[in-house]
């Protein structure tokens, strides 16, 4: 045995990789059902504070499409699951990005219902300054509930701009670039969905990866 | 190795050579989460969790494993107990999770990890090396906290915020608010606050070690007083 110490010692390691692997399959082999339904519930949970789950009663977090529109929705594969009842389109929900946060990209979800108007606006996360932009959190400041309801009509297109800019809505003192940022971007969002938003609910679907996991707000 | 008991293991964890204000060790997720005192708590008692079994299993394997492969071997220990504490945690704790969800895979590069694994328990029997994670895992845990705590304090005016990710909407009764017109300075939420709180800790543990140092010493004479009476 000592006269080959380099082979033991291989031997060893390689038994450890074994140990160490099969340690890690098995836990993974446990937690990754309730991984992913924990997912999918955060998922879930998301898309029905914007979309009511009594208004719907298809499986709105596996009906998705993407979408490829850098300049409306802020990338080139963004998702948007659908919200039906009956089979009648309810609402989509849109995975937009805001490309030019003050520090970064800002995910969000849009939330249009079929007439037009606003289900909501959530932060999914954010970069923004601790304290200043982001007062934009559903859990810092109520800034994203004035989306509700609101459409290109309501107000009028011309006034989807932060106050500061001659708009209607509210920027923070101290943050002007994020909502204003946002509010562009939630702007983008309903154009899109006011010149292709119907036909995505007559596409087939991609059936492509699973849906992407939405993380919810970091700080 | 005047002494070598259990209560200087537990001493040296949580004071004399806390891994985190004595060895600045784990600096990376001691800077990086600690804006809340929950945050710290959940980085601290994973952490806690990975050093006291990559303790335990470096203490049992320590005859066997030959010298040259030794760091490889305490490595993939480490790592193979780090994947299955960010598997569970993402499985139990899903929303706490999300929060301290990238600093998990870093608890493997905290030196503080492989360093005990090295310089304890790959010497010593196995309760030792279990007490030793232990109290060198409680011992950064609270210095996480109390960093935690501090910065959550000033920065934002709560203290245990957003304890209902970690405990069950139970908790949530935790939070504590200072006043709701308290703005908070954000400098101690940013970055730099991390490095600022960390200091003044550091310097607030070694003016306590002065004092206990000092107060030992002027006991030390008083109960020699036919040594040097005059000595102060």
């Amino acid at each position: 045995m000592n006269k080959y110490p380099i082979l033991v010692a291989g031997l060893l390691l390689a038994m450890f990789a074994v140990a160490g692997t099969g340690l890690v399959a098995f836990t993974q082999e446990q937690t990754k059902d309730r991984i992913a339904a924990n997912e999918r519930e955060a998922l879930l949970r998301s898309l029905n504070a914007l979309v009511p789950a009594d208004s719907i009663d298809n499986d709105i977090v596996t009906d998705t499409r993407f979408v490829n529109d850098i300049e409306r929705l802020g990338g080139d594969k963004i998702q948007v699951y659908l919200g039906r009842k009956g089979g009648q389109p309810v609402a989509a929900v849109f995975a937009s990005v805001v490309p030019d946060g003050y520090s970064g990209p800002i995910k969000l979800l849009v939330a249009v219902r079929t007439d037009g108007s606003l289900g909501g606006v959530r932060i999914v996360s954010h970069k923004e300054t601790p304290g200043l932009g982001d007062k934009v959190e559903e859990r810092k400041s109520d800034w994203v509930y004035s989306f509700k309801d609101k459409s290109l009509i309501n107000p009028d297109i011309s006034r989807w701009k932060v106050k500061r800019d001659g708009g209607d809505f509210d920027q923070f003192t101290g943050a002007t670039v994020t909502p204003r940022s946002i509010v562009g971007a939630v702007k983008n969002t309903l154009l899109y969905f006011r010149d292709k938003g119907m036909a995505l609910f007559e596409r087939p679907s991609d059936n492509e990866a699973p849906p992407e996991k939405v993380a919810s707000t970091q700080v | 190795m005047a002494e070598t008991g259990y209560g200087k293991l537990i001493r040296d964890g949580l004071w004399c050579n806390n891994q985190a204000l004595v060895a600045l060790l784990g600096l990376c997720p001691l800077l990086a989460v600690t804006n809340i005192a929950i945050n710290g708590l959940g980085l601290g008692l994973a952490t806690t969790l990975v050093l006291t079994l990559s303790n335990t299993t470096v203490s049992l394997i320590r005859n066997l494993v030959r010298p040259e492969v030794r760091l490889p071997v305490f490595v993939l220990v480490i790592a193979s107990f780090v994947t299955a504490v960010e598997l569970s945690m993402n499985a139990w704790f899903y929303e706490l999770y999300k929060i301290l969800g990238i600093f998990i895979p870093l608890i493997v590069t905290n030196c503080a990890i492989i360093g005990r694994a090295e310089a304890f328990a790959s010497k010593n029997r196995l309760p030792k090396a279990i007490v030793d994670g232990l109290a060198m895992g409680i011992g950064f845990t609270l210095a996480l906290v109390a960093l935690g705590a501090m910065r959550e304090i000033i920065g934002m005016g709560t203290i245990f915020s957003q304890a209902d990710l970690m405990f069950g909407p139970a908790a949530a009764g935790l939070e504590i608010s200072l006043g709701d017109d308290f703005q908070g300075m954000l400098l101690a939420i940013l970055p730099p606050g991390a490095f600022l709180g960390l200091g003044l800790m550091i310097a607030l543990k070694n003016i306590i070690d002065n004092r206990v140092t000092k107060a030992q010493a002027v006991k030390a004479d008083a109960s020699l007083p036919d040594a040097q009476p005059n000595a102060s």
